[in-house]
């Protein structure tokens, strides 16, 4: 959302500092990339107003106490949302939980302390991390951690804590190199106060460089659970699919789950055209919509904090 | 060259009364990888007195000064000969503990550093890493490491407003309260007016002035009427070679050497 402001804001600011006196030709390239941005907001805005056209139906004909159900059970029209918002809650925050701490701590790792030999080894090998299809993992997930989790005391292998597990992995490549970016990023004068005074290594990283990265630590978070919220394919294969909301008596993170992407890819191909099924899974659309919107929002409001502080400096 | 650069006698030495010196420098080279920064160095730094290090571009005066507080070594590849005795100790001894060695030979740099952090934790930050000062106390030492630095008055009312919305000069005068809240012996300063404007400057030079009657002061300049208004002894520096060091105004007004006489009156014309 942030890039689509850019992109039209840009060409808009250009045109009013420069006069008349162009080239033609420039105009002609002004055009075209105003066009690009502004094409790019009117795609989001279409997108958009298609999923409350087929989504908000749903809301009026489907009572909001069904809505706010316990029970997601088309066959029977309940069409309780409740259990597929807390599969996706648990598996994004369990994810979040994991990936958050580990990456931050293998940026750490690869950006400050890590010999120069291994920062070339392991640098490429997390790029290719980030290749992997999320498909592939999935796979290994089913095939390889689900056995693993089961034999580690879970009633069942698919289960909320597995899927977390899979996210968490697919969401580190992201979460280390854009964290080390931002660690590598911190001034050295920084770095050096820190030691100058007395501070030990760690306590300089601490202290001072982590903090100072907050805001491209905040991002890369962001851009990891953004990731994970969307993901469908890989958690669906290994979180069970089971649409209820697990009891906090046996372990929630260790019981089946169903997410609400994985429901709509799940239910999509039998569902009729302008259905109350239909709809109900277009509803489902506009939630997570507004739950991607609210954390990017929340994440531009605490980069925009770090950012300020920033440029005051310089 | 060396040997009648130390003249004792006209340096006030304890034998004649005069300093008792905090630092002495024995011999010491300094490499960065094959090339070589520093050459013999022998010198002593007074205890409570500011000394000045002049010198052109390059010649090794921060090579110098960081090796003071052994700096240096975050630099790969950065290997020093010979001694440095702190209160008669040699700092690169192998067993000296050089967070120690930090909290007490303080530096402050060229460009004003602090944290993006607030005023007050700016100040307690050293007090912080080396212990786990109580909460009284802690805002006792930021408040006098202010006063010290001239700089209470003028935060006491924003302590928790980010260190950034400080102007250079006042940001500098925070990084010596910083330095200062560890109760450092020596304070190194590497150009730390460079950055400021005239005024900012008188502003740190006064401070100095002040601080000295507690600490030693190492600063390093360019300029020469801030080496000669503002120190007591001046040493002129010259491809890594100590060319000249005696008391300031002798050393301006009676420049023994061809080299320092040609480059203070280079400097100042
Ligand atoms: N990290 C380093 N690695 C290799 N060589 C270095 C390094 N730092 C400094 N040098 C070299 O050592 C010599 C002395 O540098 P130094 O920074 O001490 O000079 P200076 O007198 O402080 O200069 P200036 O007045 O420009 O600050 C220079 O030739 C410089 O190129
Ligand atoms: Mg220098």
């Amino acid at each position: 959302m942030l890039k689509t402001e850019q992109a039209a804001s840009l060409p808009a600011a250009q045109a009013e500092t420069t006069p008349s006196r162009r080239h033609s030709g420039e105009w002609w390239i002004e055009q075209i990339i105003r066009g690009a941005g502004l094409s790019t907001i009117f795609i989001i805005g279409l997108i958009f107003l298609f999923l409350l056209r087929e989504g908000l139906p749903a809301f009026v004909r489907i009572s909001p106490l069904n809505l706010l159900g316990v029970r997601w059970y088309p066959i029977e029209e309940l069409y309780g949302l409740l259990p597929l918002l807390v599969g996706s809650l648990l598996v994004t925050v369990g994810a979040v939980v994991i990936a958050v701490p580990l990456g931050l701590i293998t940026a750490i790792y690869l950006g400050e302390i890590a010999p120069l030999w291994q920062r070339e080894l392991l640098k490429p090998l997390i790029e290719v991390l980030a290749g992997i299809p999320s498909i592939v993992l999935g796979f290994l997930g089913w095939v390889a951690l689900a056995p693993l989790v089961q034999q580690a005391g879970a009633p069942t292998g698919l289960t909320a804590f597995t899927g977390a597990l899979i996210l968490a992995y697919m969401s580190l490549p992201t979460i280390i190199s854009i964290s080390e970016d931002a660690l590598y990023a911190v001034p050295k004068e920084y770095r050096d106060a820190s030691l100058a005074i007395g501070a030990t290594e760690w306590q300089t990283i601490w202290r001072v460089v982590v903090p100072a990265a907050r805001s491209g630590i905040v991002i890369a978070t962001v851009l990891g659970i953004g990731r994970a919220i969307g993901e469908t394919m890989a958690v669906m294969m290994v979180t069970g699919n089971a649409a209820n909301i697990p009891s906090l008596a046996t372990g929630m993170f260790f019981q089946p789950v169903r997410t609400m992407t994985a429901t709509i890819a799940a239910e999509m191909g039998e569902v009729a055209q302008g259905s109350l099924h239909y709809q109900a899974l277009f509803a489902i659309g506009i939630v997570l919509f507004l739950l991607t919107f609210a954390i990017n929002s929340l994440a531009s409001m605490l980069i925009g904090g770090g950012k300020q502080q920033r440029s005051s400096q310089l | 060259m060396s040997s009648d650069v130390l003249d004792k006698r006209e340096l006030n030495t304890p034998e004649t009364g005069g300093p008792k010196s905090k630092i002495e420098v024995n011999d010491f080279n300094f490499f960065y990888g094959t090339f070589q920064a520093l050459y013999d160095l022998t010198l002593p730094i007074y205890e409570r007195h500011i000394t000045a290090l002049i010198g052109p571009s390059g010649c090794g005066k921060s090579t110098f000064l960081r090796a003071l507080n052994r700096m240096n070594d975050t630099v790969i590849g950065a290997r020093a000969e010979g001694e440095v005795l702190l209160n008669g100790q040699d700092i690169y001894a192998p067993n000296v503990d050089v967070t120690d060695l930090r909290q007490r030979v303080g530096m402050v740099f060229q460009r004003p550093n602090p944290f993006p952090q607030s005023i007050y934790d700016n100040v307690a930050f050293g007090p912080r890493v080396l212990g786990r000062p109580k909460a009284r106390d802690l805002a006792e030492i930021v408040e006098s490491s202010l006063a010290d630095a001239a700089l209470w008055d003028e935060v006491k009312d924003r302590l928790d407003a980010s260190a950034l919305t400080l102007n250079p000069g006042q940001q500098q005068r925070l990084c010596i309260a910083r330095t200062l809240a560890v109760r450092p012996e020596v304070i190194l300063m590497d150009e730390p007016c460079s950055a400021l404007d005239p005024v900012a400057t008188l502003h740190v030079e006064d401070l100095m002035r002040r601080l000295s009657a507690q600490y030693t002061i190492v600063i390093v300049t360019h300029n020469m009427q801030q080496a000669a208004r503002a120190s007591d002894y001046t040493g002129f520096f010259w491809l890594g070679k100590l060319v000249e060091y005696r008391r300031t105004p002798e050393l301006f007004a009676t420049p023994k050497e061809a080299l320092t006489e040609a480059y203070i009156s280079g400097r100042q014309g």
